[in-house]
């Protein structure tokens, strides 16, 4: 069955509400600037902030990076499927994609304990400092988006959904594609740029 | 949907693109005590990986011209403030 009020995905519109957009591009700026001081207190000390980057674990920040790309396909496809009024399938992805936002959150502790164990906090230097802000913000994110999976989820109990409903689910996708899009700067700042 | 639709479908195609990228990433600058140059392929090749989740998993690419336009500045501006502040900081 076909949701009446389901948007086309190739109208020329704005997915979700204007208001969501005006929220995810000042958090898109916001974070640019946390980016760009990043770099900017990497210059004023080019081998500490190196030395301090081959501590990280390279392979949790790539599966990280993995997990949320494919949680991400999980969100768009699963949108899709409701799209077409395949609830259940769009169920069965959009579950998916909230185990892969768990998942993000279980490596980000192993990391977290990792570091913590090798003595490196918050205090040990201007590197850690910006680690534990940046990733600490961007996990603030994934909890917040994993509530908007959650109310992606219960919607797909529901036989149809009005218009006002369906911008609601467009907005909480995009805000789960911005902690992916987030996350996409923040690997190859902390663990790629030497 | 079946598997094959999935499998053919464009959010499909894209994320092959994004996990080979993320690879090119990782196999090029990975490698620690690369040059400066590698770390900024990377921070570039992040850009193009951001504006591929814009365009078509946040489904901006058949957005009205103002919110496309807005998305495509960001990442102007993104990749241009990095790749600046990487070579003078």
């Amino acid at each position: 069955m076909i949701a009446p009020a389901a948007p086309s995905a190739t109208a020329r519109r704005i997915p979700g509400e204007e208001g969501t957009w005006v929220f995810l591009f000042g958090d898109m700026v916001v974070f640019g600037v946390f980016f760009t001081t990043f770099l900017i207190q990497r210059g004023h000390a080019p081998q500490l902030f190196d030395r301090s980057r081959q501590t990280l674990n390279l392979g949790i920040g790539l599966a990280n990076t993995l997990v949320l790309l494919t949680s991400s396909l999980l969100v768009a496809t699963g949108v899709r499927a409701l799209r077409d009024g395949a609830n259940q399938l769009a169920r069965r992805l959009l579950v998916a994609a909230f185990g892969c936002g768990v998942l993000f959150v279980g490596l980000k502790a192993v990391e977290y304990t990792q570091k913590v164990h090798q003595g490196h906090g918050p205090g040990t230097n201007n590197f850690y400092l910006y680690y534990f802000i940046l990733t600490g913000l961007h996990l603030f994110h994934v909890v917040i988006g994993l509530g908007a999976l959650g109310f992606l989820i219960r919607q797909t109990g529901r036989p149809e959904l009005t218009e006002r409903r369906w911008m609601v689910v467009e907005g909480a996708a995009c805000f789960w594609h911005l902690v992916d899009l987030l996350w996409i700067f923040l690997f190859p700042l902390l663990y790629l740029v030497s | 949907m079946t598997i094959h639709d999935f499998l053919r479908a464009k959010p499909t195609r894209v994320w092959l693109v994004l996990v080979a990228i993320t690879v090119v990433s990782v196999v090029t600058a990975g490698g620690h005590g690369s040059g400066s140059r590698i770390g900024l392929v990377a921070l570039v090749l992040a850009t193009v990986k951001a504006r591929f989740v814009g365009l078509d998993f946040m489904e901006l690419r058949h957005a009205p011209r103002l919110l496309r336009t807005l998305f495509e500045l960001y990442c102007v501006a993104i990749a241009g403030t990095l790749v600046v502040v990487y070579l003078v900081a």
